[in-house]
């Protein structure tokens, strides 16, 4: 019965509850579609990073991570890799054999990364080739071909069919160059990488600089899942523990390599529910100001009831489960409409095309496909209810401190 | 035995320079069945001193006793138990629930005493049944009139079963056929279950059916006279 006196209580006044639930529902739609735009924006940015620049999980002499010398080689690469393709959860494994050049045109230069890479490998381990705009991925049948991103096709004034010449320190430590035919031009979300990117085969890059084709200074892992990134480690960690323990190899995971990368995502993390917290702590205000002018409304009712016999235990019951019902509403409401637009966000994508330069020079995709984890749904019911819990206590009090004597004799 | 007893009973307000005596020095014994009025002009004390007979207020000095509890020994949750399930209330402005039906608005007084849903709902139809509103069980107060809310009112602190009633000017509100209904409702209950009434009026309708009518002046009882009606 006091459940039936809670609910109708709410309808009494049905514009103000009705506003409040609607604040309630707006709120709760702009902090989960924040928290989706949020968590869509920077997962697709780690996706991005993982498939295109970093992968899972890379394998390097630590010397190389210092100076990014091709002279500090990961010994025996190719063995290394074939044990690593054991290793469950791993999807593929490409060496590469990396290092600073320097590549210019007939009209600019630029400094550069040059990967080579086995083709094959590469196509399982990077997702570069489904951002090629222009001309052909890279395979084995093509003479001495190298792949380029647009901003550095732009910037030296080239594309497919012309010759970029790449000088770097072989070997000896000489300095050599040697001429790649451009045969495709890549575009990915992060300018900044299309800018220094420059990828050829391995066995084309090795000749030039004077080491064994098969020689490599990274693996790049790839795995079936990101979920499975510290499980693999783990198990790298073991099976290399020797060269680990005398600082000839070190394991990295995407987080390690790009750490700014990894605390933008659990900052964007943070900042989701905080800006949950915030808003609704802000529309908690407005249900203790609801509940109050209820209570202020009813005080002669209030009065009677506690003058009749209705306990202080039944008295904050009443008083919760009408906050409960106004806050839970609103909240579903909002959950019910946010779940639809992430759903719809998540498939369509939001498109952000007129601020793409900013978005692309810092990596960013500018269509952003929102998603938003089960907890933020989860914690946002929880908080509600603490919130509603805590917004009952002002209306609660005033309610417990009436003198029934005095109250049922209040006008209306 | 007296179902109610107070012992030189005073009620003193602070809420001036001057010291205000409500009740002044109140012994009375009311015994079980009775239906008194406690009558007298306006700041005479037959509102604090109802108050005191119904556990809504504490007398400053005296005690009051119902059966053999004295009311002053009980803390704020006792009374309120003990007002549930030994006082009943009919208030001048009815004090229905208005969110409630009439069948809900009685039955939520034994709710509250936890009597058993079937034991409710049989009660519910006696008790409306015999204050002439039967037919109304399922209305909201708002679709009744004054007299008829105010017989829900009545059936409602019958619906408690409690030792004795408290009557805050019932008949204010009313018109004069109302009024005639209502108290020969009252008069009839006050037979039928045995029930004790106890009204605050200044209404001569009330005091004409009246069994004993108490005259209250300056916080004082100046008359106490028996009526055989």
């Amino acid at each position: 019965m006091l459940r039936a006196i809670a609910w109708r209580n709410l309808w009494r006044n049905k514009l103000r509850s009705s506003i409040i639930m609607a604040a309630l529902t707006i709120g709760i739609i702009g902090a989960v579609e924040m928290d989706g735009y949020m968590t869509g924006l920077t997962n697709q940015r780690v996706d991005a990073a993982i498939a295109n620049e970093v992968s899972d999980i890379q394998l390097h002499n630590p010397g190389f991570l210092l100076n990014q010398e091709t002279k500090y080689l990961i010994p025996h690469a190719g063995k290394k890799a074939d044990e690593i393709r054991k290793i469950a959860n791993v999807k593929a494994v490409s060496v590469r054999l990396k290092g600073a050049a320097m590549a210019s045109s007939a009209n600019a230069g630029a400094g550069i990364s040059i990967n080579g890479v086995v083709p094959d490998d590469e196509y399982r381990v990077s997702d570069l080739h489904d951002h090629i705009i222009e001309g052909t991925y890279l395979n084995n049948k093509q003479k001495i071909p190298a792949v380029i991103g647009q901003k550095l096709a732009k910037k030296l004034n080239i594309g497919v069919s012309d010759k970029l010449i790449v000088t770097m320190t072989d070997s000896t430590g000489t300095i050599t160059n040697g001429a790649f035919l451009v045969v495709g031009i890549y575009k990915t979300s992060n300018t900044d990488f299309d800018k220094s990117n420059v990828f050829v085969t391995r066995k084309d890059l090795a000749n030039l600089i004077g080491y064994p084709t098969n020689a490599g200074d990274e693996i790049a892992i790839l795995l079936n899942s990101n979920q499975h990134t510290k499980a693999v480690t783990k198990k790298l960690n073991t099976l290399f523990s020797a060269e680990v323990k005398s600082h000839k190899l070190i394991i990295q995971s995407w987080d390690q390599i790009q750490p700014l990368l990894k605390s933008m995502v659990d900052m964007m993390n943070y900042f989701s529910y905080l800006f949950l917290i915030i808003v609704l702590a802000a529309l908690t205000f407005a249900i203790i100001n609801t509940m109050l002018m209820s209570m202020m409304e009813r005080t002669r009712e209030i009065g009677m009831l506690i003058a009749l016999g209705m306990n202080k235990r039944k008295i904050v019951r009443m008083v919760m489960l009408e906050t409960l019902f106004l806050s839970i509403i609103g909240a579903l409401v909002g959950l019910a409409i946010s779940i639809l637009l992430v759903d719809y966000l998540s498939i369509h994508g939001l498109d952000l095309s007129s601020f793409a330069k900013g978005l692309n020079s810092i990596g960013y995709s500018s269509t952003v496909y929102f998603q938003v984890n089960r907890e933020f749904y989860f914690t946002t019911v929880i908080v509600v209810v603490l919130l509603a819990i805590l917004a009952s206590i002002p209306a609660m009090m005033r309610a417990l401190k009436l003198q029934p004597a005095t109250a049922i004799r209040e006008e209306d | 035995m007296s179902i109610i007893e107070t012992k030189g009973v005073y009620k003193t307000y602070n809420t001036t320079k001057v010291p205000v005596n409500a009740v002044n020095g109140v012994d009375l014994k009311i015994e079980e069945g009775e239906f008194t009025a406690i009558v007298g002009p306006s700041g005479s004390g037959k509102t604090t001193l109802l108050n005191m007979l119904s556990g809504l207020d504490l007398p400053t000095r005296g005690d009051i006793f119902i059966e053999n509890t004295n009311l002053k020994g009980l803390s704020s949750s006792q009374l309120i138990d003990f007002r549930l399930n030994n006082i009943g209330f009919v208030f001048q402005a009815y004090n229905l629930i208005p969110v409630l039906t009439v069948k809900e608005n009685t039955e939520f007084i034994m709710f509250l005493q936890k009597v058993p849903k079937r034991e409710r709902q049989k009660r519910v139809k006696e008790l409306l049944g015999a204050v002439g509103i039967g037919d109304k069980m399922d209305y909201k107060p708002s679709q009744l009139s004054g007299g008829q809310q105010q017989r829900v009112a009545v059936a409602r602190a019958l619906a408690s079963r409690p030792k004795y009633i408290i009557a805050d000017e019932p008949t204010a509100n009313l018109d004069s056929v109302s009024t005639s209904e209502l108290l020969e409702l009252m008069a009839q209950m006050n037979k039928k279950y045995n029930t004790t009434f106890i009204f605050a009026t200044h209404d001569q309708r009330v005091m004409d059916k009246a069994r004993r009518i108490l005259t209250i002046e300056d916080g004082k009882i100046l008359k106490d006279e028996q009526f055989d009606r």
